[in-house]
């Protein structure tokens, strides 16, 4: 028997959950980054950190399918969360993202149940409803959360007690990267395993899933939840780091920004929203010094080019590049 | 112990810093403000005010250059305007920073200047509580407070005894709000109602028909300036309470200099309270103004309080390098800013020493047609009137 | 007491009539296209800018303002279906909203460099300012327009929808776009101009909202919600769904405004999230 020729040999690979080359590439960057550009660390911490956040809207929008414009929610309660800690006596850094988590988890848990029913308008309708309100509630409880002032005073501890926040980012930089890459490590075991392909499934074919036996329902909450999770600790570390909430962590712009950010890098690859992010943030903070206003055209411009052109964002674009080079399947 | 060790590194880094900082030729100025996005005006007018001053005065003082570090917020980001903060110190060894149009995102510089211990002007943000943050922050602007306490003065002043107010509901509001209702209960008036208007919701024909059933002697107003200000009085015009010879009395920003000549007709007759009226009489306003329009831009429009106080926020720094020879210290700074008095073009101010709060004249102004243009004409004051949101 | 709820009753109906003729456009390209066009706002302020340029520069009045905004916008609205819109009408519904927002964010730019930032100065003919008295009431002149001019629009559009050869087109279009092909209908020619008509009508919507809902050039973002709002809770691709759904969002916005002005600004979003979960697909569904 004469082997399959080599085309139909390579048509289909199963998901893998070794660690590639490019993975452990990718991850140096930030290391690399922390020496080659010590003055630019604040910006740097603020990327890995935004860039959670766009990875937590790629667990529901890039592998489930749900398009949230209110995501922003998860991160402002993570953020508030971790805030109000530290304004009222708790500054232990670690156990306030763990509560962020939790909070954010429970609020997305809660939320899940709104989202999973509808189409798509009826479910962006009612995602931008939630964040809405929830800003509008926020803005209400200013006793609570500072209103449209802000919440400050959040002082944080060092972290371990020796890792005080410096004013060169140092501290910030350091503590997001570790936190940014133990949180990746394990979504990225989640979406590789039967659960994560089940959640594939359902974006794919979400009318087939029962035919297989898969809850539909069930795992789209599941999948919401932990994408609050993450948004929270996210939100979290924004509190942290900047030692201070701003009202603006639970707005329309950034449920908006994120997703752009997404977009840009590419969803449904785990690894696009940080770099959808790297690329958003970088960008507009150096076209900012040049001319503030025509920011919001380019972007705008971009988005258009990407949507009709360059479909797949950054990483999308990268990945059949490769494969138009070693023809192999993307 | 490493505690210990990493802070005395840092102080020395710091040092090091501000020795070489003062070392050089230049004063540098960092300017957070939002020039781009809906807030963009606020940028663009403190800026505008700032250039005004450099063209009047020249871009040297006590023997070294004056430069500005513009740098964009896009708006209330706290996060950015403290990465900002911090980039402006670490990377461009600014001496000063300056600009604040927003509240949160001075209020997130805060612990920023008092750790680099670098003097922060406030050319906007009124929020009372900001200046208490931290030593290193002065405010050339005005609180809001500071605003509503005189207006409600002059209201009792001149027979208004019984007002309804109407508010947006956000901190600034809720300030006017709370200001005005307490000195206006102490003078003996009454609050017949009030109502809190949502922030993103424009439509004011619900606040106008409770006001119409309260029918009070004039509605206090306190909104974002723009767009809610039009809404609102055009509502007011279409109920017919102006007709019905209710007042209309607000806070200044609501007809604001830069926006008052496209809001049109409908504002006037318009009694408002403010710091600055563009169309106040004085020499320092006249050379202001001419140095405003010498400066920049004409499609920068129309100055309003927001320039004036780049102006002055420039006049502090100036004076602050000349009184310590261009080599500035964070202490010695603070220590040269509070008790500051001079002539600025809205009026005589000065820095409150206690609070490094400013202290100035607030005017009851009218809107009026001079020259074929809309302007606040003044013709009414109460001198010295310190922020009242910390006593 | 019951004078107010009147007169409650009558400005919520203004505001929801503002909304409906706004939104209709949407739901008719949304019911017909499934394309979640996120840009509609854009036509609105196309339409505003049209209205306010003309009276101010070229001093025109105000109602023919709007004919002129109505073909600006429709105008504009052809040339970009046929242009862009039309390559995504396959594509998934995250490609739309992100294309949307795309022109969304771009014409925000255009306008501000144009026309700068600020609102533009609206002032009406003198003879739509002020009140008029009917049986005890006050009512406003300007509101009172925008209710009749809605109705009557609303009255020729259900006309042009049901009677009209080209709506019986829209009509099977909607309702089945391949078979209507099959049939020999020309289910291209029909998006296009339905998608024009629809612009226009926003167009049109935006040079009358104008004094009610101010024009700048953060528009399109502003009122978003409000046109997706309308049209997500009464469904799309009909023109009752829309009408019922903005004159009750209208009504209880402005009742809850007026009657519980602490809770005022939630209850049109808790409303929507509401309406949503009882009726998913809307008040008056796609028939699929």
């Amino acid at each position: 028997m004469e082997s399959p020729p080599r085309a139909h040999a390579k048509a289909f690979r199963l998901p893998s959950d070794r660690w590639s080359a490019l993975e452990i590439a990718f991850w140096l960057i930030p290391v690399v980054a922390f020496f080659a550009f010590p003055n630019y660390r604040v910006l740097g911490s603020q990327v890995l950190i935004i860039g959670l956040f766009a990875v937590s809207l790629d667990l529901i929008l890039g592998y489930a399918g749900i398009v949230s414009l209110g995501h922003a929610a998860f991160f402002g309660i993570g953020a508030y969360t971790a805030g109000l800690l530290a304004v009222h006596g708790w500054h232990e850094p670690l156990s306030g993202l763990v509560a962020a988590a939790i909070v954010g988890a429970i609020a997305g848990y809660l939320a899940s149940f709104l989202v999973v029913r509808g189409g798509d308008l009826t479910r962006l309708m009612v995602t931008l409803g939630i964040g809405l309100m929830l800003w509008e509630a926020a803005n209400k409880a200013a006793f609570v959360t500072g209103g449209v002032d802000g919440l400050s005073g959040v002082t944080i501890a060092p972290i371990f007690g020796a890792f005080g926040f410096d004013i060169g980012g140092r501290t910030a930089y350091l503590y997001a990267l570790a936190v940014v890459f133990v949180v990746f490590v394990v979504l990225r075991r989640i979406m590789h395993s039967p659960f994560g392909l089940g959640v594939r499934g359902i974006r794919e074919s979400g009318k087939r899933m029962p035919a297989i036996g898969a809850p539909v329902a069930k795992r789209l909450r599941a999948i919401f939840t932990v994408a609050a999770a993450v948004a929270g600790i996210a939100g979290a570390l924004i509190a942290q780091s900047t030692q201070f909430v701003g009202i603006d962590t639970l707005g329309f712009q950034r449920s908006a920004d994120v997703m752009i950010m997404l977009v840009l890098g590419g969803a449904g690859r785990l690894y696009g929203g940080l770099v959808g992010a790297a690329v958003f943030i970088i960008a507009q903070d150096y076209l900012s010094g040049i001319d503030p206003v025509y920011w919001e055209f380019w972007i705008g411009f971009f988005l258009v080019l990407i949507v009709l052109f360059a479909h797949g964002g950054i990483l999308g674009g990268l990945a059949s590049l490769r494969a138009r080079v070693t023809r192999r399947a993307p | 112990m490493m505690k210990r060790i990493s802070r005395l590194l840092l102080a020395t880094a710091f040092a090091t810093l501000a020795f070489a900082a003062n070392a050089q030729d230049t004063i540098k100025v960092g300017v957070i403000a939002a020039f781009s996005g809906p807030f963009a005006d606020y940028g663009s007018q403190i800026e505008a005010g700032m250039k005004a001053y450099m063209k009047e005065h020249g871009d040297t003082v006590a023997g070294k250059k004056v430069e500005l570090i513009t740098r964009d917020t896009k708006g209330p980001q706290p996060e950015t305007a403290k990465r900002l903060a911090q980039e402006l110190i670490t990377r461009d060894h600014v001496q000063f920073l300056a600009g604040f149009g927003l509240t949160p995102n001075a209020m997130a510089v805060a612990p920023v200047v008092s750790e680099a211990k670098v003097p922060m002007v406030i050319s906007n943000a009124a929020t009372s509580s900001i200046t208490t943050k931290s030593p290193y922050i002065t405010r050339v602007s005005m609180t809001i407070p500071q605003i509503a306490e005189p207006l409600a003065q002059w209201a009792l002043k001149n027979g208004i005894k019984q007002v309804y107010t109407v508010v947006a509901d956000y901190g600034p509001g809720i300030d006017a709000e709370t200001q005005f209702t307490k000195t206006f209960k102490e003078g003996g008036g009454q609050i017949i109602g009030s109502v809190r208007t949502p922030l993103s919701n424009p439509d004011f024909s619900a606040a106008t028909l409770r006001v119409k059933d309260a029918k009070p002697q004039a509605v206090f107003v306190f909104l974002p300036a723009g767009q809610q200000g039009i809404s609102f009085m055009k509502s007011f015009n279409e109920r017919g309470l102006a007709d019905a010879g209710i007042k209309l009395i607000a806070t200044g920003d609501i007809t604001d200099d830069h926006v008052l000549e496209a809001m049109g007709e409908p504002t006037l007759g318009m009694i408002t309270a403010f710091h600055y009226s563009s169309a106040h009489k004085s020499p320092e306003n006249a050379e202001f103004l001419k140095a405003y329009a010498a400066a920049n831009d004409p499609k920068v429009g129309a100055p309003n309080f927001m320039a004036a106080a780049g102006y002055d926020t420039m006049h502090v720094i100036y004076e602050v390098a000349k009184k310590l020879s261009g080599n500035i210290d964070g202490d010695k700074a603070m220590a040269a800013i509070k008790g500051m008095k001079w002539m600025s073009p809205r009026g005589p101010v000065e820095i409150d020493p206690q609070t490094r709060d400013i202290v100035q004249t607030v005017y009851i102004r009218k809107v009026e047609k001079v020259d074929g243009k809309l302007a606040n004409v003044e013709f009414d004051k109460i001198p010295n009137v310190k922020d009242p949101g910390k006593k | 007491m019951i004078g107010n709820a009147i007169g409650v009753l009558f400005d919520g109906v203004a505001y929801g009539s503002l909304l409906f003729i706004i939104a209709v456009g949407l739901s008719v390209t949304l019911g017909l296209m499934n394309f979640v066009n996120l840009a509609h706002g854009a036509f609105a302020m196309i339409g505003g800018y049209v209205c306010v340029m003309l009276m101010t520069r070229a001093g025109v009045p105000f109602l023919a303002t709007l004919p002129v905004a109505f073909i600006a916008a429709a105008i504009v609205g052809l040339v970009l279906e046929r242009l862009l819109y039309q390559r995504l009408y396959k594509a998934s519904p995250l490609d739309q909203v992100l294309f949307s927002i795309g022109l969304v964010f771009m014409s925000i730019a255009i306008f501000t460099y144009y026309f700068g930032a600020s609102q533009q100065p609206v002032s009406l003919p003198p003879y739509l300012r002020g009140q008029i008295h009917v049986a005890g009431l006050d009512l406003g002149v300007y509101r009172l327009f925008l209710i009749v001019v809605v109705a009557l629009l609303t009255i020729a559009l259900q006309y042009m929808l049901d009677r009209t050869r080209f709506g019986s087109q829209v009509r099977a279009s909607v309702d089945n776009a391949t078979a209507a092909a099959g049939l020999g209908i020309n289910v291209d020619r029909v998006f296009a101009l339905t998608f024009a008509l629809g612009s226009g009508l926003a167009g049109l919507g935006g040079g009358l909202g104008i004094d009610v809902l101010g024009l700048d050039p953060t528009f399109p973002l502003k009122y978003m919600v409000y046109f997706l709002l309308v049209v997500a809770v009464g469904g799309s691709g009909t023109i009752k769904g829309p009408l019922l759904a903005a004159l009750i969002l209208g009504i209880f916005d402005v009742a809850g405004k007026y009657y519980y002005p602490q809770i005022g600004g939630f209850v049109i979003y808790a409303l929507m999230v509401v309406l949503l979960i009882i009726f998913p697909a809307g008040l008056y569904p796609r028939r699929v």
